[in-house]
């Protein structure tokens, strides 16, 4: 395979799971206008942060209004990484990279292009919020679905599982990075139960808020929310689980290919170190530098990958 | 004056004058009558559906709105008899023979011109004269690996070359892709008239050129198609060939020139390519030896090739059997090197560069079509017929400055092929180009080819870059 092939394959799943972020906070940011009465502008301020884009929104926005928020984000010309340059993006990648994908996924992500572009043409009004969001996960999860189902467990298959769960580590942490205040206003917050509120969102806008209900029914605790975004390997989103894929697709690549594999190593060392770890040592030894750390070790090892594979020269 | 009596009879391939169907359409019209119109609306607007689904769609030049497009596709079949074929299929590879030996010859010896048959001023002035090729023969002498031959019809009987298409011709995906269609939306014409299958192309063109790698492979060849890139017309038919002939697409940012072989980076690391099936112009192959601001090519594979360490399809040079003053002179070339008449005639050609055949084309200028002898894709040509009072004098100028940069031809009554347009039948004009595989051991066409039409009623030009569109093309077994 070429390096180019393999990185525009790697970079095919991170913009698509970017987009499917982005979807995520929408929703979550929408549910909270509907829901409360107070703080919604800081919610979507901590939106934009999240996705590392609100220094950017506020040069060139007055205030946080929602659907200005909300077109900014996704269709917005002045925001370079909205949505629709994402699916955009995607679509250009699985052009270039047609030779190593199936017809299958080929047209899946052509398909979530064209409906995606046409839900997208003008801008989105509230009325139409929800069932946007709703087109643009249906979408995406039927690539995912022909990824899947059709592909080859080959190279192929591997870079682009190794982009996914890279880029859906840094989401989390950054995610978890804009809230860390909101798990632990002060330090004496270890250990007591959290407003109601402020947990909700950060769960439904990570897909974990049932999930989370039922294994902890009734405690919501910083230590809780915690361990099951960061260690929890059950739950598909928490940095622990994503490096599990993450070695098992590297090692497979580095089987196939019969190299001693230092971007593999590096996994490794990285997700024995969750093992180590529990929710109350992380929160003790300050929840926002371990996230930065793990920020620092995750660009680093997509950057291993890169060259050690080729991508770019 | 009547503009219906000026216009020449045409054939229409389908219908005979009464009304009734020729015999290849004999099947396929009794099917068609017995269709209801809605549902047959129905299938043209899913088979656009299929080519938006699959992403089938080329770039316009300079064209900032629709980047992509689709090319329109028609849902009615051109039909013709394998009789009908076999005799046009001879004709083709008598032709491609030729232009190889002609080829072969203006590279060395030049025999044909010490023959007086054909003027050294053609070879001497033309750009697409590769002076690097001189002395030089390609790997298995083919120098043409892929070539596409422009056909019109006149007649039951007359098939004649308007074009040849020996640089890079395109196409080829969608003929593959209006029989995957066709095939999709009407299976029971499939199962019962028997078409002659083109699906083996992809692996056809694989197995052809492997059969010409270099001296330096040394296993299984590793072929490689070479595109401009995203931004190109033609990309997703480079995609689509490579996809399916299991091989890497490259582009020049993709390949260095690793211990004397050209070589690709891969994941692994470099590995050399035998074969390089390239869809890029000679002038921008190798900065070296060609336009030094290319950025698309490949510095040094020029002098790699003659050396013998990779084959570059198609050769190198091949390009001024494209000219269209080359072309005026293709009956003779046929038969200087086959020593047989040619079976398909060519269009009658005034050369603009020849004293009296200038002459005769500015008085005749309205009848006439006017053709650059370097251009294609219906750019830069006049349509005398078509053309305003202002677009005559405008040529005429051109003519009379630069006459050797023309010829010209009568205006042909190419033949019509009913489409499906508003809910019923309406001819529209059609060409047709077959394509072929020229490996050293064989000469391989496939049994139709790329069937354009002019979608505006009574308009001649069938280019998909002048809205042009497609239809698929069948060679059925006679009964």
């Amino acid at each position: 395979m070429l390096g180019k092939t393999a990185s525009g394959i790697f970079w095919l799943f991170r913009y698509l799971e970017r987009a499917e972020n982005i979807a995520r906070l929408i929703e979550t940011g929408h549910r909270f206008t509907l829901t409360r009465n107070s703080g919604r502008q800081d919610e979507w301020r901590s939106i934009l942060a999240a996705l590392g884009t609100d220094a950017a929104y506020r040069a060139t926005h007055a205030d946080y209004n929602a659907a200005q928020v909300v077109d900014y984000l996704l269709r917005d010309k002045s925001n370079p990484g909205n949505l629709r340059n994402l699916i955009d993006s995607a679509r250009q990648n699985a052009r270039t990279t047609r030779t190593a994908i199936t017809r299958e996924l080929w047209e899946a992500v052509n398909e979530c292009w064209i409906c995606v572009n046409d839900g997208l043409k003008r801008q989105v009004r509230e009325a139409e919020l929800p069932a946007t969001i709703d087109l643009i996960e249906r979408q995406t999860a039927q690539v995912r679905g022909a990824l899947e189902n059709t592909m080859l467990r080959n190279d192929g298959y591997n870079f682009s599982r190794v982009g996914n769960f890279i880029e859906r580590a840094d989401s989390m942490a950054r995610l978890l990075d804009v809230k860390y205040y909101v798990l632990l206003p002060s330090v004496s917050f270890v250990g007591s139960s959290l407003d109601n509120i402020q947990w909700e969102t950060i769960l439904r806008s990570t897909s974990a808020y049932s999930a989370y209900r039922w294994l902890y029914p009734g405690r919501a605790s910083a230590m809780g929310i915690a361990d099951f975004l960061i260690l929890d390997r059950r739950f598909p989103r928490s940095l622990a689980f994503c490096y599990g894929k993450l070695t098992d697709n590297l090692r497979n690549l580095a089987m196939s290919y019969g190299v001693q594999s230092a971007s593999l190593t590096e996994a490794e060392r990285i997700y024995s170190s969750f093992a180590s770890l529990t929710s109350a040592s992380i929160l003790e030894d300050g929840l926002h530098e371990f996230l930065i750390e793990f920020l620092r070790v995750n660009r680093n090892l997509a950057a291993m990958v890169e060259q050690e594979y080729r991508f770019n020269s | 004056m009547d503009a219906m009596a000026t216009k020449p009879p045409c054939f229409d391939e389908m219908l005979n004058e009464d009304g009734t169907p020729r015999a290849a359409y004999a099947a396929y019209h009794k099917w068609f009558a017995d269709q209801d119109t809605t549902h047959l609306k129905q299938k043209a607007r899913d088979a656009e559906e299929f080519f938006r689904r699959t992403g089938i769609t080329f770039a316009v030049y300079g064209d900032d709105d629709a980047e992509e497009r689709l090319i329109p596709f028609d849902i009615i079949p051109r039909i013709v008899t394998a009789r009908q074929w076999s005799k046009v299929s001879r004709g083709i590879e008598q032709r491609v023979r030729a232009i190889n030996a002609f080829l072969q010859d203006i590279y060395h010896r030049q025999e044909i011109v010490r023959a007086g048959r054909f003027p050294v001023e053609l070879l001497e002035k033309n750009d697409a004269f590769v002076s690097q090729m001189i002395g030089f023969t390609p790997p298995g002498g083919v120098y043409t690996h892929i070539v596409g031959i422009d056909l019109v019809r006149t007649g039951p009987d007359e098939f004649v070359v308007l074009e040849d298409n020996a640089r890079t011709p395109s196409g080829v995906s969608y003929m593959l892709e209006n029989r995957e269609t066709m095939m999709n939306m009407f299976p029971e014409l499939f199962s019962n008239i028997r078409v002659r299958n083109v699906s083996d192309y992809p692996k056809n063109l694989r197995a052809s050129l492997s059969r010409v790698a270099p001296p330096a492979c040394t296993g299984d060849p590793v072929v490689a198609v070479l595109t401009p890139g995203i931004h190109n017309s033609a990309y997703f038919e480079h995609a689509f060939l490579a996809d399916q002939m299991g091989a890497e697409l490259v582009e020049g940012h993709d390949i260095r020139i690793v211990d004397g072989r050209v070589a690709m980076r891969t994941t692994r690391g470099y590995q050399p390519i035998d074969v390089l099936y390239r869809r890029l112009d000679d002038d921008y192959l190798d900065p070296l030896i060609f336009k030094p601001e290319s950025k698309l090519g490949i510095p040094g594979i020029f002098d790699l090739y003659r050396a013998g360490k990779i084959t570059i399809a198609n050769a190198p040079g091949t390009g001024i059997a494209d000219d269209k003053a080359v072309y005026s002179y293709m009956p003779d070339i046929v038969e200087f090197y086959t020593g047989e008449k040619p079976i398909l005639k060519n269009v009658d050609t005034w050369r603009c560069s020849e004293k009296d055949s200038l002459a005769y084309v500015l008085d005749h200028l309205s009848e006439l079509v006017v053709k650059e002898v370097h251009g294609s894709g219906g750019y830069g040509m006049l349509i005398g017929p078509a053309a305003s009072k202002r677009e005559l004098a405008e040529f005429r100028a051109k003519l009379v400055a630069k006459p050797a940069n023309y010829i010209a031809q009568p205006t042909l009554a190419l033949s019509t092929i009913p489409i499906f347009a508003n809910s019923s039948l309406s001819p529209r004009h059609v060409d047709l180009r077959p394509f072929v595989l020229v490996s050293p051991d064989k000469i391989d066409i496939t049994p139709g080819g790329l069937t354009r039409v002019a979608l505006r009623k009574g308009s001649l030009v069938v280019n998909s870059s002048q809205g042009g569109g497609t239809k698929d093309s069948w060679v059925i077994e006679d009964d």
